[in-house]
């Protein structure tokens, strides 16, 4: 099979270019051999990942998070610069129904970058996800959203 | 108003990273210091960067991409060696 | 250098810096651990972002080409900034370090050390 891996093969052609910051022949014909031979080489020692099942999806959840991720930053800068005495930090226990370790990795990725949380840890049934939570306003709101915003497209996407 | 933008910024990243150096110093827990580096590298990032700009330089890429990299793996092994004990298992 | 591209430069420079100050303010300034890793994780990675599409733009000029080499370090520092906060707030529970009095849940904190699920009582 010409290419086991076609996202890996894909990302390795870009990143290649981006590195080289060109876009002549011989950059491609370098880059095509490196997206052709690196994952065959590579494809025996990787673990099964789920497949993405709606792409479109996918990048409409990447722009979500982009666009969250500038919100919170604004927010979180507002709270540091802010009175230290009246944040409200907290430990927060928010289960989660992802049966796949890359979708609990990118869940855990996107409350670490977006709304004022950070992810500390991950149950070993892999049934709840914990995170500290720098001003806690309301905790009920604050795991209906992650689930709502974050953990249903997540699923949807690798459909699990 | 380039230049003098480039100095108001580099000015701010000078006392950011003086607030991280503090913090590595008094820092209580082993965490903290590790923290403060972690800060300290994409400062420095940042640093470079503004001075491939203000030298008109595109060799300072390269450098910021290694100090990327090397900060966040320096980062995982300090967490891992502190956390297990061992860097690799 | 067109005057547009100088105010573009300008502004992505000063909002990048300005981020980056709060990030390290933030870790100089809150009270503990836990609370210290949200400043560089958030301000820090937009901050840094400002300041590389600043840096994008300006050699992209200088080289009278397209360059986006610097997308390569800020897709790098999205991806990694959340796995480097998430090792230090494991090692800062591994050390069993004190989280701030008026912080909620703290009950929790023993059963994420130990990687449990939170017990019936605390379970929200």
């Amino acid at each position: 099979m010409l290419f086991p891996m076609p996202f890996h093969s894909f990302l390795l052609f870009v990143v290649w270019l981006l590195l080289n910051n060109s876009i002549s022949a011989g950059h491609i014909v370098l880059a095509v051999f490196f997206a052709i031979t690196i994952p065959w080489l590579v494809t025996g020692m990787r673990d099964e990942h789920p497949k993405i099942r709606k792409p479109w999806l996918a990048i409409r959840y990447i722009c979500m998070v982009l666009k969250d991720i500038l919100v919170a930053n604004v927010e979180v800068a507002l709270l540091i610069i802010g009175p230290t005495r009246k944040l409200n930090p907290a430990f927060v226990a928010v289960p989660i129904h992802l049966s796949t370790d890359l979708g609990i990795t990118i869940l855990a990725s996107t409350v670490s970058l977006t709304p004022g949380t950070v992810s500390t840890e991950v149950s070993k049934d892999k049934a709840w996800l914990y995170i500290h939570a720098l001003h806690l306003t309301n905790e009920a709101e604050l795991i209906d959203s992650i689930k709502q915003r974050y953990e249903k497209p997540i699923k949807e996407i690798f459909g699990c | 108003m380039l230049s003098l933008t480039i100095i108001i910024v580099a000015a701010c990243l000078c006392v950011a990273l003086i607030l991280n150096l503090w913090r590595l110093l008094i820092g209580p827990t082993v965490a903290d210091r590790i923290l403060a580096l972690d800060t300290m590298y994409i400062n420095a990032i940042a640093l470079i960067l503004l001075y491939g700009i203000y030298a008109e330089s595109v060799l300072y890429f390269e450098a910021a991409l290694l100090i990327a990299m090397l900060g966040f793996v320096s980062t995982a092994a300090l967490c891992k060696y502190l956390l297990r004990g061992d860097i690799i298992e | 250098m067109p005057f547009y591209l100088e105010i573009i430069i300008c502004i992505c420079l000063l909002i990048g810096g300005i981020f980056l100050l709060i990030g390290s303010y933030g870790l100089a300034r809150l009270p503990d651990i836990y609370m210290r890793l949200h400043a560089p994780t958030k301000a820090s990675t937009l901050g840094i972002t400002g300041v590389l599409v600043a840096s994008m733009v300006y050699q992209s000029h200088l080289k009278g080409a397209f360059s986006v080499q610097e997308l390569l370090i800020t897709l790098f520092l999205l991806i990694t900034a959340p796995v480097a906060a998430n090792m230090i707030a494991k090692t800062a529970l591994h050390y069993r370090t004190k989280a701030l009095d008026r912080t909620h849940g703290q009950e929790l904190m023993e059963t994420i050390r130990d990687r449990e699920s939170p017990k019936p009582p605390s379970e929200s």
